[in-house]
């Protein structure tokens, strides 16, 4: 008898049941559970449970399968229209909440067809290449003694050589590199052209249609240029330029060829290609270039033969990697293959600094952090459907009831209410990309990087995966009313309209659903305003930091290898220049220039950051010294630069003079970098501790020496101006005399600030657009919960009104529920976004100010007073009703 | 003709639902085929099977009574139908013919 105890497992028969013939089905079923019973007894109940379900998926077969008969599908047809027509009047009846859901459900899905369209341009990049699945870069893996390592996307040339000559399985290897970057002079005619020097190989790997030329040939030979068709079109005009000479510095390069321009959606972007025998003859003295280990400025493309075992030609990477890092014992490098389409959206790797070209990049993390967050803003408005179509539920019961009197199955009543809902999120969809059509260009401009990466132009699949996403949102948004509807009985729901029906689908059941979904919603939103808020005033106290020198009215020219003197020498004859000086980059916004640096005891060496600045520079930028003074020496050559003013840390970091700024003054160290090693140096001058990297940063130990004409320069001026337009036009004026062909490039100190942490900006200006969604989303929500309530109250409300109720007391009957359910929500939102903060984000800003109560509470506050104004409204409204033409109908 | 060739295994199932006579369902043909033939025979296949038989019209089916012991499900039991017997004499007798062409100095050979 024990065995009476064991059932199959009901959904699985269920599932049988649902996918069977029902013709087929009974004995079909009946097979199984005597297979059941059987192996109950012999192999346990847990084997037989887990065979029955395996089986009831084996008699999923073609001759089992249900079609929909022919009747059924013409049924449904017919009743489509029976169902548009009835939604179609419901939400005519009912003007405000469906104008609510639309816009509701339309706000929040423009931000999703903004992701979608994203997230598709995003994987459209590298896909116009015809063997562009088959193409794969190599990835340098390096690690280095003393310095960080990481993934670098760039390689050494040696890599590339060498997988040509000993790597079997590989149609084609192409070297690329990068930092051509030069001033093109055809006549008078002159501009400055980026590119690559490249090989051949690049052009069957790679489909780049070549429209005037030989592909096989153009990179072939040193000092050949192949240029894209803008390139040759700016530099020749309509001429055409095979075979013509361009000068660079003072070399002719022939045009080899001209190639179709490089299309936006290409991880790699150029102007023009050199032959790379180019660079190599250039360098012909330099024994660097051909280095294992020089990997920071060479990328190599791979196209293995076709079913090419991919796992063989890795063990031979690995192979030349361990052979060759024989050679070196401070680097180790490890060679990877990175698929062509996972350049743009994949891993980031690390390159160096100072290359010319940027690749456009997105970690998937990052998408999917913004999927989460565009998800939770188009929940919020699934909810409000959710909720409005519940709580008004019993305006349909006579009609749920009629359908099931006259024969609707319970599968049709759902299907009815999943239509309604697809409709309603159809004709959201439409305004939605209106809003979209809106907000594109926002987007856009979002961040400068931002236009380089997408267009968000709408293609074919876009519009599919459009239309996919808002029936997607619809099913959604009306699965629980489809349920909900197909549930209530006939009888129950044509006895009585009202109350009964109500109660008989378990009405405090449906109370508590509606209620959690108000907290979510509530919680969520209150996660992003008080972020937004957050964030917000932790970017501004970033901008606004000490840095330990002044940064205002302070404009930095860029000289971009012009000699700074004549300029100079003309802007100190401005009135509105006040200080002028000259250094060699601008620090605190992420730009870096170092060496290493040893005091006495030569085998404990340090990076130490460095700029090289004029005697000007300390004081035009309020550096506080400590001890010491300015450089007292004015060396023209760098050879002769003999003094360094070092910050508190360098006496820190070596302990010199036991700490003592004072004593330090004359201590001798000894310094290396790319302009010469071991060159001995004199402490003329402490400075205060001041920010030399980004604020996320520690501060470092720093050295500044003198500026000398070999240095790049940026010219920093101090500007009173009382017309700053007319000043920066008399600038560039100037400018132009200097340096004909590059453009003026001019900036504020307080804005290079500003831009180096654009990202932030463009990170709160998300989520402060998406609390803003978020916030009026479930704002309208509520009004219309408000709305109806106060609507079925209103006999309620109009008889306390009588028995003496005051307003006062009426908006507390109406706002207690909804106060109790927000104050649960920012229970569980304050604290999760302080810690949040507080012990994930803020940590990686070791000089951050701590988060404020005001900050925290203002996006409480911001809520409270939105939900009270419309909750205040409405039963103002009800409660100045008169009662006695409420109360008369009865 | 569709129906008048049947397969090696069509053919057990259909010896199996003639000798099994009124007690020939599904479970039972299988049972019945695992112990006769020794092969570890799959319900599915006899399921299948036994519909393909009957869309090809050898063998008919009738729902039998319920019972406690299938949850309340019925069986349904197959029968033997006039051209699922002409199928299977027809395929013996293919057979009987080709051993009697085998003259029985091969047998000895082999």
């Amino acid at each position: 008898m024990e065995e009476q105890k064991h059932h199959p497992p009901h959904w699985a028969q269920r599932f049988v049941e649902w996918y069977c013939k029902p013709d087929l089905a009974e004995d079909l079923i009946g097979d199984l559970n005597e297979y059941f019973e059987r192996n109950v007894r012999s192999i346990g109940p847990r084997r037989a449970k887990l065979i029955y379900m395996i089986d009831a998926f084996k008699f999923f077969r073609i001759y089992t399968v249900r079609r929909p008969t022919f009747v059924n599908l013409f049924i449904h047809w017919i009743m489509i229209g029976s169902y548009t027509k009835t939604s179609a009047r419901n939400l005519m009846r009912n003007k405000l909440f469906s104008s609510i859901n639309i816009i509701g459900l339309a706000i929040s899905m423009s931000v999703g067809l903004l992701l979608i369209a994203f997230v598709l341009d995003l994987h459209s990049y590298d896909r116009f290449h015809k063997k562009g699945e088959r193409i794969y870069r190599i990835t340098n893996v390096a690690t280095f003694t003393g310095e960080q390592g990481g993934k670098f996307a760039s390689t050494s040339i040696k890599t590339g050589k060498l997988i040509r000559e000993k790597v079997t399985g590989i149609e084609e290897v192409a070297i690329v590199r990068d930092g051509f970057s030069e001033d093109a002079e055809v006549g008078d005619n002159i501009l400055p052209i980026k590119g690559f020097w490249a090989e051949p190989s690049l052009f069957s790997i790679f489909t780049f249609p070549m429209l005037e030329g030989n592909p096989d040939r153009a990179l072939k030979d040193p000092y050949s240029i192949v240029l894209t068709e803008t390139a040759a079109r700016k530099l020749f005009g309509n001429e055409s330029a095979l075979g013509k000479a361009i000068k660079f510095d003072t070399l002719d390069y022939q045009v080899t060829g001209v190639m179709k321009d490089v299309p936006f959606f290409s991880h790699i972007n150029f102007e023009a290609l050199v032959s790379l025998s180019t660079a190599e003859q250039l360098n012909k003295n330099d024994k660097n270039l051909e280095k294992w280990t020089s990997m920071w400025s060479n990328y190599v493309y791979l196209l293995p033969s076709e079913h090419a075992d991919m796992a063989s030609i890795q063990s031979q990477l690995d192979a030349i990697a361990k052979e060759e890092n024989l050679a070196d014992d401070n680097t180790k490098i490890q060679l990877e293959l990175l698929p062509l389409y996972k350049i743009v959206v994949g891993e980031n790797l690390r390159r160096s600094e100072g290359l010319h070209t940027v690749s456009p990049h997105m970690p998937p993390f990052v998408l999917w952090i913004l999927g989460g967050l565009a998800l939770v803003v188009i929940l919020s408005a699934c909810f409000n459907y959710t909720n409005l179509s519940i709580a008004r539920a019993m305006r349909r019961f006579k009609e749920v009831g009629i359908r099931k009197a006259i024969g609707a199955g319970k599968s049709q009543v759902r299907q009815q209410f999943l239509a309604e809902a697809i409709m309603i999120s159809l004709a959201a969809l439409l305004l939605s990309y209106f809003i979209f059509l809106v907000l594109r260009p926002q987007l856009i401009n979002l961040a400068p990087e931002m236009q380089r990466i997408v267009k968000l132009e709408l293609t074919p699949s876009m519009v599919v995966a459009f239309i996919a996403f808002s029936v997607t949102v619809g099913i959604i948004a009306g699965f629980m009313p489809a349920i909900f509807f197909s549930k209530v009985s006939a009888i129950n729901a044509l006895r009585n309209v009202s109350a009964p029906a109500y109660r008989s689908v378990k009405v405090y059941k449906l109370a508590t659903l509606r209620r959690a979904l108000v907290i979510i919603q509530y919680t969520f939103t209150l996660i992003f305003i008080t972020t937004t808020a957050i964030g917000y005033v932790q970017y501004k106290n970033i901008l606004a930091f000490d840095l330990g020198f002044n940064t205002e009215n302070i404009l930095n020219i860029n000289m971009q290898g012009n000699k700074p003197d004549a300029l100079l020498k003309e802007m100190s004859e401005m009135p509105e220049v006040t200080a002028l000086s000259r250094s060699l980059i601008t620090t605190a916004v992420g730009n870096a220039w170092g060496g290493y640096m040893t005091y006495k005891d030569s085998r404990d060496s340090a990076l130490i950051m460095t700029n090289h600045v004029d005697e000007n520079y300390l004081s035009l930028h309020e550096y506080k010294l400590i001890a010491g003074g300015n450089f007292i020496a004015r060396p023209t050559t760098a050879k002769a630069v003999r003094e360094v003013i070092v910050n508190e840390q360098v006496l820190k970091r070596f302990n010199i003079a036991d700490n003592n700024p004072q004593k330090a003054i004359g201590e001798e160290i000894t310094f290396s970098n790319a302009r010469g090693n071991g060159r001995k140096m004199t402490i003329v001058g402490v400075m205060k501790d001041f920010h030399y990297g980004k604020v996320e940063n520690l501060i470092e130990p720093v050295a500044f020496m003198f500026w000398t004409p070999e240095d790049r320069a940026v010219i920093n001026a101090k500007i009173q101006s009382t017309d700053m337009l007319a000043t920066m036009a008399k600038l560039e004026s100037m400018w132009k005399k200097i340096d004909p062909v590059h453009p003026f490039q001019a900036e504020f100190y307080d804005e290079t600030i500003e831009d180096a942490y654009s990202e932030y900006s463009a990170m709160i200006k998300i989520i402060g657009f998406l609390s803003f969604l978020a916030i009026s989303i479930a704002s309208m929500g509520l009004f219309a919960m408000v709305v109806f309530t106060t609507e079925t109250r209103l006999k309620e409300i109009s008889i306390r009104k009588v028995m003496g109720a005051s307003s006062g007391n009426l908006i507390y009957l109406l706002s207690r529920d909804f106060l109790w359910l927000l104050s649960i929500s920012a229970l569980i939102a304050l604290p999760v976004t302080y810690f949040f903060f507080e012990s994930v984000v803020l940590t990686h800003f070791p000089y951050h100010t701590p988060v404020q109560i005001a900050e925290l509470f203002v996006g409480l506050l911001a809520v409270l007073l939105i939900a009270f104004m419309m909750i205040g409204s409405q039963t103002m409204k009800a409660a100045r009703s008169n009662p006695a033409t409420v109360l008369k109908s009865e | 003709m569709k129906g008048t060739n049947i397969g090696e295994f069509e053919e057990l199932v259909l010896l199996t639902v003639a000798a099994l006579m009124k007690e020939a369902y599904s479970v039972a043909i299988c049972d019945e085929l695992s112990n006769q033939t020794g092969r570890s025979v799959k319900l599915g296949v006899v399921h299948a099977v036994l519909n393909r038989l009957e869309e090809k019209g050898l063998v008919k089916s009738h729902l039998g009574e319920a019972t406690k012991t299938r949850g309340g499900k019925r069986k349904r039991f197959y029968q033997l139908t006039i051209p699922g017997k002409a199928a299977l004499v027809r395929a013996k007798s293919i057979r009987d013919q080709l051993w009697d062409r085998i003259p029985s100095l091969v047998w000895k050979k082999v």
